[in-house]
């Protein structure tokens, strides 16, 4: 049995993930029922596509639970772009003006538009550096200024500095890369970041929270 | 801020990785795509583009399968292109590992799909490859299905009606500069990329790498090579510290 599982809820391609883990030497399991994800040690929880689809997903088949149920017994959890932003107590994705759909709620944070900017097309699509704002071993070994491959429309804010390891500015600051107990998320695809996105992989498998 | 992409291009035909001359694709580079991408990856390369030329539909599911192989060696962005026709081999390619999808005759023949493509898988997933060639009374037309259709459009007019039928980037080509070494089809370039809002991808004649900042300054945001990356070792790496040393920003190598 394989010590990671990625989380199929039918939001976007597992396949890279996939790849890039065996990359860093983990054959990876993909799971769809809830009750398999007890046998894994490490989860990941992927995503493309719109944040309250995938918190029906989650909802509707049972994953969801599941999921927190690996976060209650401290097993280390790595959202990854949509699934980082479920980690948030809310979207303003899809949502009225002023109003928010509610996320699993794990971090204090809030995902939010990007606001327009002249020169800055929505989505945030392509590389872009980050900045260290934290010591976290997630991040160990990433420079300053390291690029890593970004597509979003919606960014996270977080309310405590703290909860950031790695961040952003695009027209706003913004958190890249949070860490918050055994719970980390990455706004950037690491399986699509080339060396620096595989190293935050291997950190993360590596990772055993305290 | 955001980094200028350098992209290597796959021309792929039955299956073997092929040199492109105005779009003919007579001879083979590699016979093996799996290994033209692990030195790619190796460099400095920001992100892949693989095209299928074969001149029969029957090509398709080997290029599936190409495409499949290339995303267990492929960690920066893919893209797949060539005889993407329906919804569902359009979400077979994706399946199995690329990131965006690359449509060219499509945008003539059925407009419509190309809309439905993204509003299925967004935006930022759809790719307008588009080419254009010189016609006969002197003026420059978009075309279609291996260049060899006229669409009787402008490139401006062209590049606009893919914006809006929803693609998010452009991937432009000229028939006449392609393989031809002399750089990019800058006026072409410059026009399309004044005419539209997404970010516009120059490919088609680069044989030194002056050609890629020329592409640049005319409003590129990403510049494509495919001859040119094969036949030099550690190319794409010389290519991109060419783009440091006249003070692009680009994606700095670990």
């Amino acid at each position: 049995m394989s010590r990671v599982a990625i989380v199929d809820y039918g939001m976007g391609n597992l396949r890279s993930v996939a790849n890039a883990l065996r990359q860093v030497g983990t054959e990876p399991a993909i799971v769809d029922r809830p009750e398999d994800l007890t046998h894994f040690e490490r989860v990941i929880l992927p995503g493309v596509g719109a944040f309250q689809q995938a918190m029906e997903h989650l909802d509707a088949s049972g994953l969801g639970a599941a999921v927190d149920g690996a976060r209650r017994s401290g097993k280390p959890i790595l959202g990854i772009c949509l699934g980082m932003q479920l980690m948030c107590r809310g979207s303003e994705e899809g949502a009225l003006a002023g109003a928010s759909h509610a996320g699993l709620g794990w971090v204090d944070a809030q995902v939010r538009r990007f606001p327009v900017r002249p020169g800055l097309k929505v989505p945030h699509m392509g590389w872009d550096d980050v900045q260290r704002a934290g010591a976290h071993p997630l991040i160990e070994g990433v420079a300053d200024g390291s690029d890593y491959y970004f597509v979003h429309s919606y960014y996270v804010d977080c309310a405590h500095g703290d909860d950031v390891l790695l961040a952003g500015d695009y027209g706003v600051p913004y958190c890249a890369v949070f860490a918050h107990g055994n719970v980390v998320g990455a706004q950037f695809h690491p399986e699509k970041s080339q060396q620096a996105g595989l190293r935050l992989l291997k950190n993360f498998l590596a990772w055993t929270p305290c | 801020m955001l980094k200028k992409r350098l992209v290597a291009v796959l021309i792929l035909r039955d299956g073997r990785v092929v040199q492109s001359v105005r779009f003919k694709h007579t001879n083979v580079i590699h016979y093996d795509p799996v290994h033209a991408v692990e030195c790619f990856n190796k460099w400095a390369v920001d992100e892949i583009v693989m095209l299928n030329v074969s001149p029969s539909a029957g090509s398709r599911q080997g290029f599936l399968e190409a495409v499949g192989r290339i995303s267990g060696e492929c960690f920066v962005p893919l893209s797949a292109g060539g005889w993407i026709t329906d919804m569902d081999y359009a979400r077979a390619l994706l399946g199995n590992g690329a990131d965006k999808l690359v449509l060219n005759t499509l945008l003539a023949d059925a407009p419509d799909r190309v809309t439905a493509l993204s509003r299925r898988f967004g935006r930022q997933c759809i790719v307008a490859s588009m080419d254009v060639k010189r016609d006969g009374a002197g003026g420059i037309q978009a075309v279609v299905d291996r260049g060899q259709r006229a669409t009787g459009q402008d490139p401006v007019s062209w590049a606009r009606r893919a914006e809006a039928l929803g693609v998010g980037e452009i991937f432009l080509n000229s028939v006449h500069h392609d393989g031809a070494r002399k750089g990019y089809d800058l006026d072409t370039l410059r026009g399309v990329c004044q005419a539209v809002s997404i970010p516009v991808i120059a490919f088609g004649g680069v044989f030194t790498w002056d050609h890629l900042v020329d592409g640049l300054n005319a409003g590129a945001d990403a510049v494509a090579v495919a001859n040119q990356f094969h036949y030099t070792e550690h190319s794409s790496r010389k290519a991109k510290r060419y783009l440091v040393q006249s003070g692009v920003a680009v994606r700095r190598e670990e």
